[in-house]
């Protein structure tokens, strides 16, 4: 039990650590302020564009969102930022981050979205153009309130998805919360610096889990 | 040389896919084993939990919501490099294949027993009662009445999840496991060229493309139609 505590529960090794986790929260956080916004724009510009009269437009989203929600997350951001410098495209670690979980998390709201839209009845969209709304209008003010309503635990539930995948940022360089926690791990031997990072996102995030499985009941039921 | 020579130089140069296929196939192959055990044990698990969770113990409950509720809120990264790191310096030393399945399959466990209790939750009341005054007994009434409903409302989430948790196999190149990704970045910096990333990439979507779009297939159905 004793070894246990020494082992993951080190407070004086996580003390020591505590100033390096603090400043890869920092940037974690500001990685989740550029990739939500980023993806929630992505994703609702590809679920309008999934919802084009003409059907090439329509298979093309759908083949852009299935292509990005069969590739792994890490696999993307290593393409990104180990494959296309040998295309002359060198990016930072932070905005290979930006650039590769944008695309990922785009196609994941997108598809949220989508619900959202096909939720929303066929008759809301008639009914708000027969009052004289432009498609504008009737989209901006009718059909997509409601439909981010209906979906809302999911988007609030893949917002938490995001912020854990910003973890992966950690695989090439950047140095976010995980990062840190890695180096301070690699310099002690000991994973409390880990544990430490990991009792972080869990105040973080605990509270938007529990937020998220109300909502869920909330609205299923 | 011509740009078009230079991108296929670049991004699928033939003497590097002839010469790296046979690691990358190799690689698909430990893929598909891990993300099979991960499956299997992981939605075995998440059933078994929710099924506990049925019986309605305050003291079966309480940890269970806590287990589900840590593992949705930490990012698997961090669980295997805790388990990875951690485990050998209290004496148990498990190979980094079993560190993936293992965490994979909790983390799974728990968005499984979340999505088979929403499915629980969801049958009417009434469902119950009626099972139970026929005479069957508490356990009848859940395998022959309640969990087939839940099950086909479980489906569309479960299977969206069971392929985004899946997908996290990649993780394992982080610890070493020689899965796709790891044996196409091993080769990428061997040959100093960008071709077996992509061949990585592409191993991925033969992989999970198919699954992705028996996804949507599932989804539309198994649309819940409730009368």
């Amino acid at each position: 039990m004793g070894a246990l505590l020494t082992q993951f529960f080190n407070l004086q090794i996580m003390s020591e650590a505590a100033p390096l986790i603090v400043r890869g929260l920092g940037m974690t956080l500001l990685v989740c302020l550029a990739v939500v916004p980023l993806g929630l724009a992505g994703g609702l510009a590809v679920a309008l564009v999934g919802r084009s009269r003409a059907a090439w437009v329509r298979w093309g989203a759908a083949a852009l969102i299935d292509i990005l929600r069969a590739m792994p997350p890490l696999v993307l951001l290593i393409f990104v930022h180990a494959g296309l410098p040998f295309a002359g495209l060198r990016l930072s670690p932070f905005a290979s981050v930006c650039v590769a979980f944008f695309l990922n998390t785009s196609a994941y709201y997108g598809e949220i979205y989508r619900a959202g839209f096909e939720s929303v009845g066929y008759g809301q969209w008639e009914a708000a153009r027969s009052t004289g709304l432009t498609g504008w209008q009737a989209m901006t003010s009718v059909v997509i309130p409601q439909a981010v309503r209906n979906v809302l635990p999911d988007l609030v539930s893949n917002t938490i998805e995001v912020v854990k995948l910003t973890s992966l940022a950690s695989a090439v360089a950047l140095p976010e919360m995980l990062y840190a926690a890695d180096m301070a791990r690699s310099l002690t031997y000991n994973p409390s610096p880990i544990v430490l990072a990991g009792a972080i996102y869990l105040i973080l995030l605990w509270p938007v889990v529990r937020l998220v499985s109300r909502l869920e009941h909330r609205l299923g039921g | 040389m011509g740009s078009r020579a230079l991108f296929i130089e670049t991004f699928f140069k033939p003497d590097l896919i002839l010469r790296y296929l046979p690691d990358i196939l190799q690689g698909m192959l430990v893929t598909i084993e891990i993300a099979g055990c991960v499956v299997v044990t992981g939605i075995a698990l998440g059933l078994g939990l929710a099924l506990l969770r049925s019986c309605g113990l305050r003291v079966l409950n309480a940890p269970i919501v806590v287990f589900v509720d840590m593992a949705r809120a930490l990012p698997p990264l961090v669980l295997i490099l805790i388990v990875y790191f951690g485990l050998p310096n209290v004496g148990v030393s498990l190979p980094s294949f079993a560190v993936l399945w293992l965490v994979l399959s909790l983390v799974l466990a728990a968005f499984a027993e979340e999505i088979f209790w929403a499915g629980i939750l969801s049958v009417r009341k009434a469902q119950w009662e009626a099972g139970r005054s026929t005479g069957l007994s508490f356990g009848q009434t859940l395998f022959y009445v309640v969990l087939p409903q839940a099950a086909r409302l479980a489906v569309p989430p479960l299977t969206n999840r069971t392929i985004a948790i899946t997908k996290n196999t990649a993780l394992g190149t982080v610890i070493g496991v020689p899965e796709i990704l790891n044996q196409a970045t091993t080769a990428e910096s061997f040959s100093g060229n960008a071709t077996p990333l992509v061949m990585g990439a592409v191993a991925y979507l033969v992989l999970f493309l198919p699954v992705v779009i028996a996804g949507r297939w599932i989804e539309t159905r198994f649309a819940w139609r409730r009368a």
